[in-house]
Order: C-alpha cells, then structure tokens, then sequence
C-alpha cells in the first residue's frame, strides 16, 4: 500500500506502507548507524521521535529478540529506504515487518531517505506525518504538525516499579529515564548488583538503600521538561555517592547544578561520532543519540568542567564534576547499537565506587 | 601531536612492477602518499621499478629513481640521497620485505635513517606465522588452529584436539596436490598418508577447516597517540576458500547484526593496537555463519588492495591519511578532506551499497583452470555504487568488459538437473551466473546456500534479479516495471533484449515517463554533513544531488576500466595526465572510470568524479546531466575508444583525432588505402570471414601468418598459424571471442620490431624517440623487451620511420597521439599496426626521454601548435643513456596457463632499467623483473628444431660463466655437436631421472624452452614450461630474450649500480 511521509515544511514523500498503516505525527530524525536497527528502534530515547535510517538496506539480518534494548520498540514510526525481502542470520527469528505489526508502529519505505536527511541537516529536526490516506489535505495537515509536541516521554518510558539484577559486587541504584538494557548489564556483567528504580523515584528512597554508586540513565525529551527528576538529581548530587550518568543523565544533572541544554539543529544520532577526551586527548569513537546538549558557556567552572568533547563541532561530550565523585557523559559507553570503545568508563565507575569504600 | 619536525627527506619505496596481488592499488596508495607529504613541505625521494605509474613523475615527488627493487639498490640510494626516513607501508608486499631486510641487515640504524609508518618489530610480528599466532594468542584474538605432522598418529590426534573438517596441506608438492578436506577419521587417515607420501619432505600442515565460513574484513587505521579507527567493513559473498581479491566483495557487510559487526570490529581494533601499527592495517577475518565463533585469518599491516577499495568505497583517503601519520599527526589533526568540516578520527558511515568484481584474465588464458582458490588470479577489479545491492551487482557486471551485462550472459540453460547440481559445486568465476540458472529452474534457496555456502541473502538478491529478467519477458512494460527495472539498474539494452523491443523504444518509454538517472555524492558521513568533494554515482528513482556548473569548459575524460592483460595502469596514467593537462588549460574535468585501484578515481584528480560503469547507456545518462563540451577518448585505451560512435551519437564532441580517422586506421580496408596513399609497405594480407576464406588467404600469401581479429588490444586471439590445421582452430577461437568483427590474415614477417609513439597537432609531428624490441616480430610488443635508443637498426632506417610516421599522422589527420609499430625485415621497413591514441608505451617514452607527452598532447587537441609549446617538431635528439622496459609475467598465479610468448599479451606489468651502457640498464632490467639467477647454476634447454642452431652460441656463454646444461636427446646432440657439454636427460615420460625430476627437484635455475610454432605444440614442451613456473623457476620462451640475459649475465656486478634521477632527465 501507498504511503506518504508529509514534513512541516511541505516537502512530501510518497513511498510504501510498513508496520501499521495508522497515521501518525512525529518529530523526524535520523540515524546514521550502518547495523542496529533493533537496537535502535527499542532504544527508549526514540520515545516521542520517529527514526529514519540512512543506511538504505533494512532488515537483512531479521529480528533476534535478545538483542532489544528494552521490552518493546519506542519510535512512534519507522523510515526506511528498503526493507530486507527476507532476513539472513542464525539467530534471526522474525521479520522486521512483523515486528514492526506486532508493537504497531507505522513506517514508511520506498522513499529517498538521503534527500530527507539533507533536509533534516538543512532546516534542522522538524516534524512529519505517515499517512496511508491518498487524499491528505496538505494544508490541513501541517498545521497540525507545526503544533505538535511531545511531553512527558521519561514516564512513558521508564520502568513501572523498581527490580534488581542480583551481583555480589558493588550496590548500584540504577535510575531508569529510558534505561536501555545494556547499562544494566553492563553493571551487573562487573559483579555489580544493580537495583533499577522508575524515574519518579525520590532521592531519599535511592539513598536510603545505601548504594555504593548511582548511575542515570540515557532517556529520551527534552531535558528541561523533567523538573521534579532534576530536584531529586540535586539531592543525589548533594550525598557522597559516586554518580556516573549517561546521556538524558549526564544532561540533567547539568541543568541540577543550574548549567543549561539547548536543542541541537539535527542531533547526533548514530555510531561514529568521534569524542575527544580532553585530559589525555585520546579520541574514541561514540554510539550517539542525543538531540539537546549542554550549553558549556553556562557551567559554572567551579561545579564542573568540560571532559570530553565532539571533534567535529566542539560540543560537550561530557563533564567532571569538582571535588566529587560525578562523572557524566553525553554519549553510549553501553553501545548497542555501535561501538564498545567506550565500555572502559564502566571500569572507571566501578574504581570509584571501589575507591570510595 | 602535530607533526615531527625531524622529518625533512623522506624515501618512498613503490610496489614494483604489476603483477596479480600486486597491482594499480599502490600506484594510487602511493601517489596520494606522496602528494600528502609533499603538502607538509618534505622532499619525497621515490624508488620504484615501474615506469608506467604516476607516482614516479617529477610532479608527484621531488626525485624519482626508477630503479629495481633490491636491497641493495636501496642502500646505495640511501647513501646517494640521505634521507631521514624510509617509508615503506604505501608499496605493498614488496616495499615491506625490502624495509624489513634493510632493518635486519642493521643498515638503517647504521646510517640514522628511521622506519616511519611502521617498526620493524610491528611487520615480524604481523608477517612471521609463528610470531602472528603468538601475538593473537597473547590477546585473545582466535586464529584458525594449525599444527605441521610427520605421521598419521601425529595427525589423528590433533586433529581430535581441533574437530572434524581439518584442511590437510602437504609441503612441497605442486599447486597443494595431495592435500584435502577430511571430514572424519577414515578419509583423514587416507588422505594423510597419501600426503606425507607425496611431499618431498614428509610434512603436511592439519588445518581446523574454515571453508565455507563468512569472509569479513576491517580496514582500520591507527595514530602514534594509540587513537584508533574504522574506515570501511567489507564482506566477501564467496565464503572462505576464494582469494578476497577473487571474490565478489560488498561494503559495508550485509548480513552482519550489530553484535557480529561490533565483535569483529572490536577484535580489528585490538590488532592494530597491540601490533602498534601507524597507519592502516587490513584485518580478514572468517565468521562462523551459525555462531559468534571467528577466527582472524590475516593481517596487512600495510596499505592494500583492500584499502584502495575501502577508500573508493567509503571516500576517505587512506594513504594520505597514513602518511599524515607516518609524519607525527593523530587523526583528529587531521582534516576530512570530503567534507571539510570533520577530521580523520571518524567512521564513514555509508548511506548506499558497494559492490566489488574481480576482472579475472581466463579470456587471455583459455587453457587454464577457471577454478577459483586462495591463490589470486584477478588482474584488475570493478566497483560500482548503488543504493541496492542487486543495482550494485548489475552495474559492476558491465563494468567487466567480459561481454557480460546481466545474469543471463553466462547461459547454463543446456544443463540438466545433475550437470546444474555438479556445476554449483564447481567454484570458478561464473558462479553466480549457475545459481542465477539454479534459481530459474526453481531449486531452492536452501539447497544452493548448501552447497555453495553462499549467505540466502545474496541468493535472494539473485533471484530478485532472475525475477525481474522474467517478468521483462512475460508480462507488458508497464512503467511501473520499467520503473522497477530500472531502480535494480537493467541496462536498456538488456530490457530491450528481454522484452524483444527495440533499445530506442526502451529509452523514449523511460525519457517520457521521466525515468532517468539520478546522481548521490560519496560523502564519507551519509548527508549528516555537507560535502565538498562532488565524487557521485548514479541511481534510478531519486532526487539528482549533482548540480550542472556552469561557467567553465568542461571536458568529459573516459577512463580505461579494470586492469587486464593488455590494458593496464598506462592508461590509467594517461588519462591522470590529461585531466591535470585540462585543468591547467582552465577546464573543467569530469573524469567517468569504474577501477577503484586507480589514481583516475580518487576523489581529487578532476573536479568531478563519476564512479560508474563505462557503457554507452550510463556515459549518456551523465553527458544528458552535464552537456560536456567535449570529450577525450584517445587516452583511455580501447575502452574509451569503444565508446567514440555512442558519444558522436549523443552529440558529444570528440577531442582530437576525429572518429572518422580512427575508423581509417583501425578498418583494414581504409588503412590499406591510407597505406597506399603514403605510398608505405605493409605485410600482405587480407580481411576474410570464414576459414575457407582465411586458409584461401594463407595459401595465397604463404605460411607462417598471422591471424587474428581486427578492433582488439593486446593482441587478443592473435595467432600464428604455420597450417591449414592451425588456421582452422584459430578461427574457432576467434568466434567465441568476437563474433561482429571481420578477421585479418596477414604474411607473418620475421624482422625486428620497431615501435613509435608521436604527437601530432595536424601539421607537424614529434616523436620523443624510436624503441626496438629484442624479441624479434611475432612476440607481442607488450611482451617484448623494448630498448630506448633502437640499438640495431642504421640511421637511415631511423630517417625512414620518422619520415613514415610523420606521413600516417599527417594522412590520418592526428590532433594528439599515435603510436605505430614497424618491421624492419632486409632493411626494409614494413608498418604493422596504427594506433590513433595513447599507447602502453607513453609512460615510460615520457620519463626516459623527459616529454611531457601526454600534457603536449593535451595542450595540442585543445588547438595549441607544437612549435609555440616549445618543442622543435620531427625526431628528438637520442638521450645519452639506455632505458629498457622489461615485460614481467604472473604465470604461477594462473594454474594451466600456457606461458610461451606469441602474439597475443600475456604480461601484466613492466620495469626499467636505465643506465649509462645498454648492459647495466639490460642488467638492471632483468633484476627489476625479479629474475635473480644463480643458485645452483643449473639450467635446461630444449628448443624447437629451427632454434637448435641458434642456441649453440647462447648455451656456450651460459657454460662459459659456470652453467651446466641439461637436454633431451635432440638439443643435447645439438649442443654437443658443436662443443657445448649438454648433459642428456630423458623427456617427461622418460625414465627416471627424467626432465620433470630435474624441475621438481628444485636444482635449476633457468630453463629455455621454445615452443613449437602453432597450436600442435608439444604437450611435452607445455608440461616443462608450467611445472617449470610453479616450483619458482626461471623459463624463457624466446631466445632473443636468453641471449639478452646472458649478455646481462655476462656483465653482473651489482655492486657497481649507477643510479639516475629520472626528474633530471630533461627534454632537449
């Protein structure tokens, strides 16, 4: 069946329906990863967002269900070039298609995914329908898109109540905003038993169970939405408990200690973004999902300095926090999808942890 | 770090002459190399034998030795020169091993040279088996599990350590006879013993069996700051088992998840950094299709093939790169120069498929085994782009020039069920044409991944395609199938031929409904940055990113295609030149070229790179896009000629000699006129059609003749034929190959060979130099030995062949190039071919006489004079050295090959040598060659009967400087009679010891075996010459070519190499 991919600015996309044929208003954004396409569409800070890939062959490898990052797939629609006829992997055990039915999230393929992305890198992340219906009046819609926002992703995401995955090492409190599975595992993979706590959890409830260290998640919005999380995170940052966060995590504990985020013109989504470290100078390449970074013109020098930094445009990949055991990155240590090149910042948090006993 | 201000002089060390494994990858590598470094403001001193690259042009580094390869040319040039630094990782294989000896010898530490790109500890440790295996086992990287035994209980019980299948190799034997696959005790029982019997030392290697697994690479990149990247991941659609540079490669992996991508990845990274490599580094790995188990099957540490193609594929420039990083930079210093805006320290991420074909040379070798093993045979490759893999395959199909254009083009049809099922089984280079057959006969998917082990993916990739061919055949052309086709890139031609319409229809159904070719840039970041460099492809169905610019004269350049025998890197060479040439006369170029080895297609040659097949349809589809002003084709050898009618068709202006005139010299009937007009002999002949006509045509001349089909290069097909038997097979032969074109038969004239390039700009006529062949005629050029200055022939011959050539170039009204091969025979001078273009031999003519050929050419088709260039017109003045092209052959790669020279191409690549005396460059040239003679000082020879008086005095000088000799009854009695001490020794079939004992015992040197003439050779003869060839010995097929080397031989001393600086040589 027919489907159209209708953008803000008029542009619109005629290609084949995917997934559900419901329709469907999002923000567009798009991912540069070349495999990972599960790991993408269940990566929970696509919440709210609905993902293109750049990479124009989809699906080849099937769906392997282990590899989902969280219980079920995010985005609110898929866009893709083409879709795999058939999947090839020994471990593939469904079609992409019928995942995407399953959860039904709506997509589109067939269109010129390239000549979207430009558009996207050129006015910047803006919003789109999917439709299945051939009449679309144009001017009705984009009214309807300019209006569209999102809110209150994090709750939507995060887990219902808290679990724990048990480990005889260190105690981390795991604050899920949209955790994707990997961190967890990453943790508990070094021994630690990780408790993971729904977002709305109090400060005093996390620090009440006594953790040898704190981790925030990645998660998916815009940060300055979660206030009632940024007052807990401040409470957080007050105890001597080493924190290390990632991503949505890294952000609010920013905007905790009154530095600000801005939103990005198209975001850094994908699995080569090159990081520099700024103490040793090393450069590690990233797996990357962020639309909004932090502002390091307002940081307060005495509070926290700049750790890691994007090579290509200069921003904040990262920060130190002064006189505390806080380290926050903007970026995906836990990879999946993307590179693990980061996954020795795991080692530094638990050498934290370790020192801090 | 920025860079090391201690570097100032730097020696690069070229790959040497083309060979298979060994090719137009390290022209390219090393030419972007040197242009990095000398962007840092270092004087690059350059060393490589090969005379037809671009890397050793005065413009490219600062001092250019075209001398051989050797250790010690390399120290005596290290003394002569002193530079700072050697950089060896950009030349291949070859430039590795001589930096690696130099290491060892302690020779640089000795004179304070350092090793950059690499240590001498980084190469041992990748190169030596033992040390690479420790070196994986020490980080945890798995290699495939191996053990050398001396007995079956040895190997039954390693083998229980490893599992069944285990690859059993036994050592010494030839081409791996003996060896096998055993998948349980019974069968490795049997093969073991049957393996130990066979080898001469009693050893074979037990191998964990990898065959069939999926074959991965990473091209990955590291900074002296330890930072490290990926550039490209490349997966190999034949498993394990095919030679990567054999196999049908595509970038990125396609069936690879993110788990496997990033293990692998992982695994790469950790290889380069433990073996502390600066620079680039190939990484193969073999994946277990039905497992995370792998195991790290190679690793380059070094620029490579695979590197020229990951950096064509992906748009980032790894030599360059490299050699930023041999200076001291890391890679986030150093800028993207594809977008401007990133650095170096990124992974291009690609937003299109690339597919990779192998050129294999079986059209050349038509008695060799079309098999396809871990020994390499491809000459040369193909890359095409498209956003899907089934457009990527048809592009890169036709870019071939194998006349093949879609999956049909092999027809299997005649097969039944059995012969189908036994020839998938059969791996050679028209798999997946059998699996294509397979799939219309409706056999499943599963039952052919069985037996090929080829990823369902790529065999449901096929079948998309065989589909589309069907639904072309039986259902209406709808546009939305045209639509179909098209986006899965069916040239029209084949939809025209499915469809039983005619092309033009085809063409008007997609105008009209406007479906036309679309172009996307190779950006390096997949659009997430603008890009700078306009390096497109074509796609169907998509919105066109290439923007006609307008302002400037543009001039479309046509590439030459993939490397084969016959069209090499000169051309490449060629085209490289006239694209600066244009440029610099303030055009705009657009270069159009498919080989991704090349130095044409790098990203910053023309202004505008198409990468993408050189076929009428897809030049047409670019030309509808820019509207060139005109277009060159005499450069790009006969692929680009080829092309001429489709672009005068388009409207497309030709620069230089009109088509009209190419048509005079390339038709027999025209050029007998033109010859006739200038009143100038050429052999007699005629132009027949069947071979009635041609044994009519024989007879009337005489025996020997030469025939063979006119529009060819390299002499393909050509034969001579000395009876009505031979001209009968010729004739067979040359149907399979060229069934349009009309086929020549000529009087075959034993005489020197003479050969001429000049330039022409319609009036007057320069011509840089003469050069002869040692070989006399009947051994194609390109398998001569070619001598600057002609030796042998007087001056008033000399006078004749200018006189001759300035009348041809006039008469065919020449704006550029020509190149003209004569006979000399009883002083007479005979003209045997006219070539209106570009020519094998215009590299090395240019350097060894310092013209600028190919720009003068340039400069004159855009209308300049000769005369007003600065160039007095007529024959140049002789240069007071001697230069000497030295043909080098690839046949141990070519299993069944016959090696004997004639008249059709067998050579892949050339050296020089250049000296002061015509015996040093003759010396020099030989040692380029590798032909390294005395080890045990033995020899065989066995000639044909009218050779046998000829050879008496060559084998009384090779007996003179210590040789002894060994013949069969005939040459022996021969020899003897006239003094020499031949040893005899039985033929083949003889008793032991017999000829074959001799060769694979490993005591001799050199053998000298001329062919009987025609085709009846003697099985015996071609039995000598390949066993001869693949236990490493020397053969010589032709003995002008013996009487050269002993001459060389005769006046070996090698310490006392002279070596010239080729950017000196100026024109006079």
């Amino acid at each position: 069946m027919k489907a159209f991919l209708i953008l803000e600015d008029g542009t619109v996309f005629t290609g084949q329906s995917i997934g559900a044929q419901r329709e469907v208003i999002s923000e567009i954004v798009f991912n540069t990863s070349m495999t990972g396409y599960l790991e993408v569409l269940t990566d929970p800070s696509y919440a709210g967002q609905a993902v293109v890939m750049t990479y124009p062959l989809i699906g080849n490898y099937g769906i392997c269900y282990e590899d989902m990052e969280s219980d079920r797939p995010w985005p609110d629609a898929f866009i893709v070039r083409e879709l795999s006829r058939i999947p090839s992997n020994f471990r593939s055990e469904d079609t992409i298609q019928n995942f995407l039915l399953k959860y039904d999230i709506p997509g589109i393929s067939g269109i010129d995914t390239r000549a979207l992305t430009k558009i996207l890198r050129e006015k910047g992340t803006m919003n789109g329908c999917i439709t299945t219906d051939e009449h679309y009046q144009i001017d009705e819609i984009i009214p309807k898109l300019k209006a569209y926002t999102t809110g209150k992703v994090v709750e939507k995401v995060t887990c219902k109540e808290k679990y724990v995955l048990n480990g005889d090492g260190p105690k981390v409190a795991l604050l899920d905003l949209g955790a994707k599975r990997n961190i967890a595992r990453s943790l508990n993979e070094r021994g630690c038993e990780v408790t993971v706590y729904p977002a709305l959890t109090s400060a005093e409830e996390i620090l009440g169970s006594n953790p040898d260290g704190i981790m925030l998640s990645n998660g998916p919005g815009d940060p300055k939405e979660c206030t009632s999380i940024i007052e807990e995170i401040k409470k957080l940052y007050q105890s001597d408990v080493p924190i290390f966060a990632i991503c949505l995590g890294h952000q609010l504990m920013a905007l905790a200690n009154g530095a600000d985020t801005y939103k990005m013109k198209y975001g850094h989504r994908g699995g080569n973004h090159p990081v520099r470290d700024l103490e040793t100078g090393r450069v590690y390449i990233s797996s990357q999902n962020h639309g909004y970074v932090v502002d390091t013109d307002t940081l307060d020098p005495s509070v926290a300095v700049p750790a890691f930094e994007n090579v290509n445009d200069g921003t904040n990949e990262g920060l130190a926090y002064t006189g505390k055991n806080i380290f926050t990155v903007q970026y995906h240590p836990e990879a999946c999808p993307g590179p693990r090149d980061s996954a020795y910042l795991f080692d530094r948090f638990m050498k934290m942890m370790e020192g801090n006993k | 770090m920025p860079k090391n201000p201690d570097i100032k002089k730097v020696l690069m060390i070229g790959s040497g002459p083309i060979i298979i494994g060994q090719a137009a990858e390290f022209d390219y590598a090393g030419t972007q190399a040197c242009r990095s470094l000398k962007e840092e403001g270092i004087e690059v001193v350059l060393l490589n034998s090969n005379p037809a690259t671009i890397m050793t042009d005065k413009d490219i580094a600062d001092k250019v030795y075209i001398e051989p390869l050797t250790v010690e040319v390399v120290e005596q040039l290290i003394l002569k020169e002193q530079p700072d630094s050697v950089l060896p990782t950009l030349g291949g294989q070859a430039g590795l091993n001589l930096a690696m000896e130099l290491e060892e010898r302690g020779f640089l530490k000795e004179h304070n040279v350092r090793l950059i790109g690499t240590t001498a500890e980084t190469i041992k440790k990748a190169e030596d088996r033992q040390e690479f295996k420790d070196t994986m086992e020490k980080i945890g990287e798995p290699v495939a599990a191996s053990k050398v035994v001396h007995t079956v209980p040895e190997g039954v019980e390693f083998t229980q350590t490893i599992g069944y299948p285990v690859v059993l190799r036994p050592a010494y034997t030839l081409g791996g006879s003996g060896g096998g696959i055993a998948h349980n005790y019974q069968e490795l029982v049997e093969i073991l013993e049957n393996g130990l019997r066979l080898s001469r030392v009693g050893e074979v290697l037990v191998e964990r069996c990898i065959a069939g697994w999926k074959e991965i690479e990473y091209e990955v990149m590291r900074d002296s700051a330890g930072n490290v990247i990926t550039v490209c991941n490349m997966e190999n659609i034949d498993p394990v088992g095919v030679h990567t540079g054999d196999s049908i490669v595509v970038a990125p992996s396609q069936t690879l998840g993110d788990k496997e991508y990033q293990m692998l990845r992982t695994s790469a990274l950790n290889i380069i950094s433990e073996l502390k490599i600066t620079g680039g580094c190939n990484v193969q790995f073999a994946l277990n299709p039905d497992s995370f188990e792998y195991c790290v099957i190679e690793v380059n540490p070094r620029v490579s093939r695979s590197s020229a193609l990951a950096s064509k594929a992906t748009g980032y420039p790894i030599a360059k790169v490299a050699a930023k990083i041999a200076l001291g930079y890391t890679l986030d210093e150093i800028k993207n120069a594809i977008t401007g805006k990133t650095y170096a320290s990124f992974e291009p991420m690609l937003d299109y498929c690339v597919v990779k074909m192998p050129r294999l040379p079986f059209d050349k070798f038509i008695s060799a085994s079309r098999k396809l093993t871990t020994q390499m045979k491809a000459t040369g490759e193909v890359m095409s782009i498209a956003n899907n893999f089934e457009g990527g395959l048809m592009k890169a199909i036709r870019s071939l020039e194998q006349h093949v254009d879609c999956l049909l083009s092999y027809d299997f049809s005649d097969l039944d069920e059995d012969g189908l099922m036994r020839q998938l089984e059969v791996v050679d280079d028209r798999r997946i044409w059998v699996i294509a057959e397979a799939l219309r006969r409706g056999i499943s998917y599963e039952t052919i991944h069985t037996i090929t082990k080829i990823d369902v993916w790529f065999i449901d990739k096929l079948a998309i395609l065989v589909e589309m061919e069907q639904a072309l055949q039986t259902q209406p052309l709808t546009v939305d199938l045209l639509k179909e086709a098209k986006r899965i890139e069916f040239p029209d031609n084949v939809i025209a031929r499915l469809t039983g319409k005619p092309e033009a229809e085809i063409k008007k159904m997609r105008y009209d409904n406007g479906i036309v070719a679309a172009y996307k840039m190779v950006d390096t970041c997949a659009a997430e940055f603008a890009a700078e460099t306009p390096y497109y492809y074509s796609v169907f169905g998509s919105e066109n990113e290439a923007v006609e610019t307008s302002g400037k004269k543009k001039v479309l350049v046509l590439g030459s295609g993939p490397i084969r025998i016959g069209q090499g890197i000169e051309f490449d060479f060629c085209s490289v030149h006239c694209t600066w040439a244009f440029a610099k006369e303030g055009y705009e170029t657009i270069i159009v070229n498919n080989n991704p080895e090349t130095v044409s297609t790098d990203f910053d040659i023309a202004d505008k790179l198409y990468f993408e097949p050189l076929t009428p349809e897809d030049v047409e589809n670019i030309v509808n896009l820019e509207h060139p002003d005109g277009a060159v084709v005499q450069f790009g050898g006969q692929t680009a000629i080829k092309l001429t009618e489709s672009l005068m068709k388009m409207g497309v202006p030709i620069l230089g000699t009109s088509a009209e005139n190419v048509d005079r010299a390339e038709d027999r009937e025209l050029f007998d006129e033109v010859l006739e007009k200038c009143s100038i002999p050429r052999p007699s002949g005629h132009t027949v059609f069947t071979a009635e006509e041609a044994k009519k045509a024989a007879h009337e001349l005489g025996y020997p003749v030469l025939v063979r089909p006119s529009y060819v290069l390299g002499g393909q097909g050509m034969q001579i034929a000395i009876n009505d038997e031979d001209v009968d097979a010729f004739i067979g032969i040359i149907n399979r190959i060229a069934q349009e074109h009309p086929i020549l038969v000529d009087k075959y004239l034993v005489g020197k060979e003479i050969e001429v390039d000049a330039v022409c700009d319609g009036e007057d006529v320069l011509i840089p130099g003469i050069m002869e062949h040692i070989e006399r005629a009947g051994i194609h050029s390109g398998d001569s030995i070619s001598v600057y200055p002609a030796q042998s022939i007087s001056a008033k011959i000399k006078r004749v062949i200018e006189d001759y050539t300035r009348k041809l170039a006039k008469e065919l009204h020449v704006i550029g190039l020509i190149n003209i091969q004569f006979i000399v025979s009883n002083d007479e001078v005979y003209v045997i071919e006219v070539n209106p273009r570009s020519s094998r031999t215009v590299p090395y003519i240019s350097k060894v006489t310092g013209i600028p050929i190919v720009p003068l050419a340039t400069k004159v088709i855009l209308g300049h004079k000769i005369r007003e260039l600065g160039y007095e017109p007529g024959l140049q003045p002789e240069a007071d050295y001697f230069a000497i092209k030295m043909p080098v052959f690839s046949f141990e790669k070519i299993r069944g090959a016959d090696i004997s020279l004639g008249p059709e191409m067998k050579s892949t690549g050339e050296c020089l040598g250049i000296a002061k005396t015509f015996d040093e460059a003759l010396y020099k040239a030989f040692l380029g060659a590798g032909i390294n003679l005395p080890k045990h000082k033995n020899m065989i020879i066995t000639v044909k009967d009218s050779d046998k008086l000829d050879v008496i005095d060559i084998a009384r000088r090779f007996e003179a400087i210590g040789y002894r000799i060994f013949s069969t009854r005939g040459t022996a009695r021969a020899l003897q009679e006239h003094g020499v001490h031949a040893r005899m020794i039985n033929k083949i079939e003889g008793e032991s010891p017999n000829l074959m004992d001799l060769i694979l015992g490993h005591e001799i040197d050199l053998v000298i075996d001329t062919p009987s003439q025609g085709v009846d050779h003697a099985k015996d003869g071609f039995l000598i010459r390949r066993n001869a060839i693949e236990t490493g010995v020397n053969v010589l097929t032709a003995l002008d070519t013996a009487q050269a080397l002993i001459t060389s031989l005769e006046n070996n001393n090698i310490n006392k190499l002279s070596l010239i600086d080729i950017a000196t040589v100026a024109s006079r």
